[in-house]
């Protein structure tokens, strides 16, 4: 779905300095969800191209009667293309909340919409899903919940063969998965997982950037780690997961985006990250690295860039967290993430980032702590590879940025002589210097740390014999 | 922040990593009230850490009203008629087309012209409801597998398995791709107690019916399901529609 994002670049009549503020707004309203642990987006579905053939966007709000006349046509109506315009009229009246309620609150109403969506008229199944569609994207519950007689429907439709209908049922079912607790109680024993899994076998990126995000979202909720996650590593979603993460001219972002973040909820629980590093994990998510570095600097291309920043940020987690597991300390075998081009790419991407998406700074340097912590191989790589001085120009980003950077140069300082040997020349030691007249006490206090291992292993300087 | 110039070549290159430089630790390092020691940090999910990122993906997510962006997502073809035989519905796009060949044409049984919307549901029903030897081997032994993908369970009878669809994987008790076949009376027989019993409940039917009101009008189609597949194939009654060349295997091609 980000193909459309253009859209989003050019609003209709709104000034930028406007666009800004409910930037803000939206985000502090999220922040503010989020402490509460309630952070959950919906997704909305809609053919602009369609609605503006059908005459503009006003909403119009029906009425009870109105509602049950569009049904009534729909169900019985003669001719097919009445039937059609009539769920069509309905369904754009679904587009206000207020028609919503009404719709739910009317006796039948529902029951009546699935009967139409497994009929066997092609357009009215269609015109059925998307009026679902609307209804589960409503924040109401008591609307989304409504939708709930249909989820076994939605699922068998799963293992169909009609895209543009499966991608309408998967994003309808992500958004009633986020609903509540109650909600996923139906789905699971519905079988979502094995329906997911067989879905995911579908060729069509559409198809596969919807329940990438349906997935996700199941893998968000309160209980997964308990009650879903194990359920999906038991199945063949990782593997084709991993699959449709690897880098190469098969690659599609979109779609690449959405399992990136399923497979964050997936290692972030903490529930079996080994059987994910014995199916490649780490080497996927490496390479996947490499290739995104390589990307932004070829682009241009301002939707390509937030695409690209939206999905190293769930793979420089995945892999941080990964690199803490147990199975990835194997040195020498295949899991083992030994390859210093990763440096490369990280630096790359952070510099690249470091204005349009400055969240991804810290995460990138926890990355870089978790490369460097119990490696000297990474550590003399980032001598080698001159990247000590570009680190060093972000310690004046913020205060968690400089105790990270701190935290990476005592990670290669602690590691002994030859180490330092190679610290001591150049900004580090006036850069240090000069953090210490900071205010902030953990910053104070790992530098003080750094230069305790400076002092400690270059004799030459220090004040000890 | 300057990167080396160099650095764009490194990525490019090959992989690997140069020697690591030897390791010399010294006990005085973790001496207090130094207590510096280089460990691997982990975040759960909910870490506030994560919040930053976590928010812009969320922006993301709401980045609403998509754009389907006409031209190129869908041709508009001069327009064409189905091909099957029998069915005149014209398109003038292939997306509406694949949807209307799978929805109608797609899983078909070349019994009894039922469409199902995967092959895994027309398999179970062929099995069934047209299969002679599964009746057989379902007075010995379960046969009446669960609907749901991935759920192992056979039962004894289609009652059963109902049952258990409702019970355990929280189906509704109305479920239309699980209609019961009625009686194991022979196709000749059908016919005659149709015109009483299979009328009201439109749930005896599985696919074909958009309404769950009885009084909806009967339809041509519903008369021809009833004469079953003991009737010669190539007598279609003039009902017309979806008669075509029939294959010797039990089911019809899939696309």
């Amino acid at each position: 779905m980000w193909r459309g994002r253009r859209g989003l670049l050019r609003p209709s009549g709104c000034g930028v300095e406007e666009l800004r503020c409910r930037r803000r707004e939206r985000e502090a309203a999220l922040r503010k969800a989020r402490r509460e642990q309630q952070l959950v987006s919906k997704r909305l579905l809609r053919d602009e191209a369609t609605e503006e053939a059908e005459g503009g966007r006003v909403v119009v709000i029906l009425g009870e009667a109105q509602i049950q006349e569009f049904l009534r046509l729909a169900q019985r109506g003669i001719e097919e293309k009445e039937r059609e315009r009539a769920l069509v009229s309905l369904r754009r009246g679904l587009q206000h909340p207020e028609t919503q309620q009404t719709f739910i609150r009317l006796e039948g109403s529902i029951r009546t919409l699935v009967g139409l969506l497994t009929s066997n008229k092609a357009l009215l199944q269609l015109e059925a899903a998307r009026c679902l569609h609307e209804l589960s994207h409503s924040e109401q519950s008591a609307v989304a919940e409504a939708c709930l007689p249909a989820t076994s429907y939605l699922l068998t439709y799963l293992s169909g063969h009609s895209s543009d209908f499966i991608e309408l049922c998967l994003y309808t079912l992500g958004n009633l998965i986020v609903e509540s607790e109650a909600v996923r109680r139906q789905l699971l024993p519905q079988g979502i997982v094995p329906a997911l899994a067989a879905c995911i076998q579908s060729p069509h990126l559409t198809v596969l950037e919807a329940l990438g995000y349906a997935l996700s979202q199941l893998l968000q909720a309160k209980e997964a780690p308990e009650k879903i996650i194990p359920l999906v590593l038991g199945s063949t979603l990782p593997q084709h997961i991993l699959q449709l993460l690897q880098p190469g001219p098969k690659l599609n972002l979109g779609v690449a985006v959405e399992f990136a973040w399923c497979l964050h909820y997936i290692i972030c629980s903490q529930v079996n990250n080994a059987l994910l590093i014995t199916q490649g994990a780490l080497t996927t998510l490496g390479l996947l690295l490499l290739d995104l570095a390589a990307a932004v600097q070829r682009t241009e291309d301002a939707g390509l860039e937030l695409v690209c920043g939206q999905l190293v940020c769930p793979v420089v987690r995945c892999l941080s967290n990964l690199l803490t597991e147990a199975a990835a300390e194997t040195v020498g075998g295949p899991m083992h993430l030994q390859d210093e081009r990763v440096l490369a790419a990280l630096f790359i991407l952070l510099q690249f980032f470091l204005h349009k998406q400055p969240s991804l700074l810290p995460e990138g340097l926890w990355l870089l702590n978790n490369l460097t912590a119990n490696s000297p191989s990474f550590c003399t790589s980032l001598i080698s590879l001159d990247l000590i001085e570009p680190l060093l120009h972000l310690l004046s980003v913020s205060n968690v940025v400089s105790v990270l950077v701190l935290t990476v140069l005592c990670n290669v300082a602690e590691k002994g002589p030859a180490y330092c040997q190679h610290l001591w020349p150049g900004l580090l030691l006036p850069t240090l210097l000069d953090t210490l007249a900071l205010s902030d006490t953990e910053v104070v206090g790992q530098s003080v740390e750094l230069l305790q291992l400076l002092f400690l292993y270059q004799p030459g300087v220090g004040f000890w014999p | 922040m300057q990167l080396p110039p160099a650095l764009h070549a490194r990525l490019a290159g090959a992989p690997g990593a140069a020697a690591p430089l030897p390791v010399q630790r010294d006990a005085l390092a973790g001496n207090a009230p130094f207590r510096f020691a280089a460990r691997q940090v982990r975040f759960p999910r909910e870490h506030e850490f994560f919040e930053d990122g976590d928010v812009q993906r969320h922006l993301y997510l709401q980045d609403v009203i998509t754009q389907v962006a006409a031209e190129p997502e869908r041709p508009r073809v001069p327009e064409f008629t189905c091909q099957v035989a029998g069915c005149c519905q014209a398109f003038d796009a292939l997306e509406d087309y694949e949807h209307h060949y799978h929805t109608l044409h797609g899983n078909v049984c070349s019994y009894c012209r039922r469409a199902f919307p995967s092959g895994h549901l027309l398999d179970t029903h062929i099995q069934e409801w047209h299969d002679s030897l599964f009746q057989i081997l379902a007075e010995r032994q379960d046969m009446y597998q669960c609907l749901v993908e991935g759920c192992t369970e056979k039962f004894r009878t289609s009652r059963d398995r109902k049952q258990h669809l409702v019970a355990h994987h929280l189906y509704p008790a109305d479920f239309r791709f699980d209609k019961p076949r009625k009686g194991s009376r022979p196709a000749s027989q059908v016919s005659t107690e149709a015109a009483g019993e299979d009328r009201a409940p439109s749930e005896g039917d599985a696919m074909e019916v958009c309404s769950e009101h009885a009084e909806a009008p009967p339809e041509p189609p519903r008369e021809r399901r009833v004469y079953g597949h003991r009737v010669p194939s190539t007598i279609c009654f003039g009902q017309g529609a979806s008669r075509g060349f029939k294959s010797t295997k039990k089911r019809s091609k899939r696309p």
